[in-house]
């Protein structure tokens, strides 16, 4: 294939105003990351409280629809019987607890020690009610060790559970 | 450097034949070699298109950004083909992220989407590409549009770094970045074979992309057509 195809004429040629515009891009997209990163938006810009966060609010969390992140803490999970079903479990840090009420089936990859970002509120008795369950998983990727597989329709059955409980 | 100039449709093509060549092998290695994850099974196979998009969609915004770059600092109509082309290049893959994270994003962390940091600024992404594609379509001026579209560029830009940081700098629903420290090595065979697929593969559509936009210029500019080959009929 010969190749006849050139590029535009006349070419824009260089030009001082141009040159201006280049550096004054610049300049305005270096003072708008400087101001996103060090203008403070770190500490004003928070997707998730933790249980720490949560119990120093105190009363504020009480009716608010905040987000609590953790980790499922070992052991505290309880859940009755049937579809649609009470869930509880309590949402940690290391350092402070906070218990979690939840209905519906949870995802599949729901499970202690791993993380999860609830939406909701906090009651007057001190437990968080949730309506919206998330689970984040870390950035570790694993082969399985021996046989063990995965229960691939428990999986996808954890998703149709969740459509009820979670929207 | 071929980007200030037009890269030959030969190269382009080759690109395109070894793109396609790495993601069939990548892909075959990632749906039938790779063994399924401890935990999430066959759904983090999704990590084989999903990952190499997100490298990709950032790297190719990155291009278009020096493009742009260049094009304010040099002239030339090869820069302003190049960045139009990467623009599009990069929006596509940005859309195929966020499509392909949802799809990830279900049956693991249960939600389709939510408004966490990595994926709201990735979405901002997407929507900076769009309006910068949209700026390029509405005006008619081709200098006009080459200047105030690498403008536009320049500054949208900054949410790149903001995407990449976002999941170091806030808590969010998003895992952080992974490593191979993290990841099983039976994982990173297909990642890295579908990235430099991805990368091929964009890169040589958008080599030939911006050989339609010149060309399309070079209308717009008006008599001073450039050479075309006997026989070599363009317009219908």
């Amino acid at each position: 294939m010969t190749d006849t195809l050139r590029l535009p004429t006349p070419a824009p040629r260089r030009s001082n105003a141009r040159r201006w515009l280049a550096v004054l891009a610049v300049v305005v997209a270096a003072a708008g990351f400087g101001l996103l990163t060090a203008g403070g938006i770190g500490e004003n810009l928070v997707y998730y409280w933790g249980p720490s966060d949560v119990k120093k609010a105190g009363d504020q969390a009480i009716g608010a629809t905040i987000r609590l992140g953790g980790q499922v803490a070992k052991g505290s999970i309880r859940q009755g019987g049937g579809e649609g079903s009470l869930l509880e479990f309590s949402v940690t840090d290391g350092k402070a607890v906070v218990p979690v009420r939840s209905t519906g089936v949870p995802p599949q990859m729901f499970r202690e020690d791993i993380g999860v970002v609830v939406e909701g509120t906090m009651t007057k008795e001190g437990v968080f009610e949730c309506r919206r369950l998330m689970v984040s998983h870390g950035n570790e990727y694993r082969a399985p060790v021996d046989a063990e597989a995965p229960d691939m329709e428990k999986l996808i059955k954890s998703t149709e559970g969740l459509q009820q409980a979670g929207d | 450097m071929i980007l200030p100039r037009l890269a030959s449709p030969n190269l382009a093509f080759a690109l395109v034949a070894l793109g396609v060549l790495l993601l069939l092998a990548g892909s075959y290695y990632g749906l039938f070699v790779s063994p399924q994850e401890r935990y999430m099974g066959d759904v983090q196979r999704i990590m084989y298109v999903h990952v190499p998009s997100a490298w990709n969609a950032l790297l190719l915004f990155t291009l278009a950004m020096g493009c742009a770059l260049a094009y304010l600092w040099r002239g030339g109509w090869g820069w302003d083909a190049h960045h139009e082309a990467l623009l599009e290049a990069s929006a596509v893959l940005s859309f195929l992220l966020c499509v392909q994270g949802s799809i990830w994003a279900k049956p693991t962390w249960g939600v389709w989407w939510d408004w966490d940091p990595r994926l709201t600024t990735t979405a901002v992404m997407l929507l900076a590409l769009l309006g910068i594609l949209a700026l390029r379509s509405a005006v008619d001026d081709p200098e006009k549009r080459a200047t105030w579209s690498a403008v536009a560029t320049i500054i949208a830009f900054v949410d790149v770094p903001i995407v990449y940081f976002s999941v170091r700098w806030w808590n969010s629903l998003h895992q952080m970045q992974s490593s191979p420290e993290t990841v099983s090595a039976p994982f990173i065979v297909p990642l890295r074979l579908n990235a430099f697929g991805v990368l091929a593969l964009m890169g040589g559509l958008a080599l030939l992309r911006a050989r339609v936009a010149a060309r399309r210029t070079a209308k717009e500019l008006g008599p001073a057509l450039p050479p075309m080959p006997a026989g070599a009929a363009l317009e219908a």
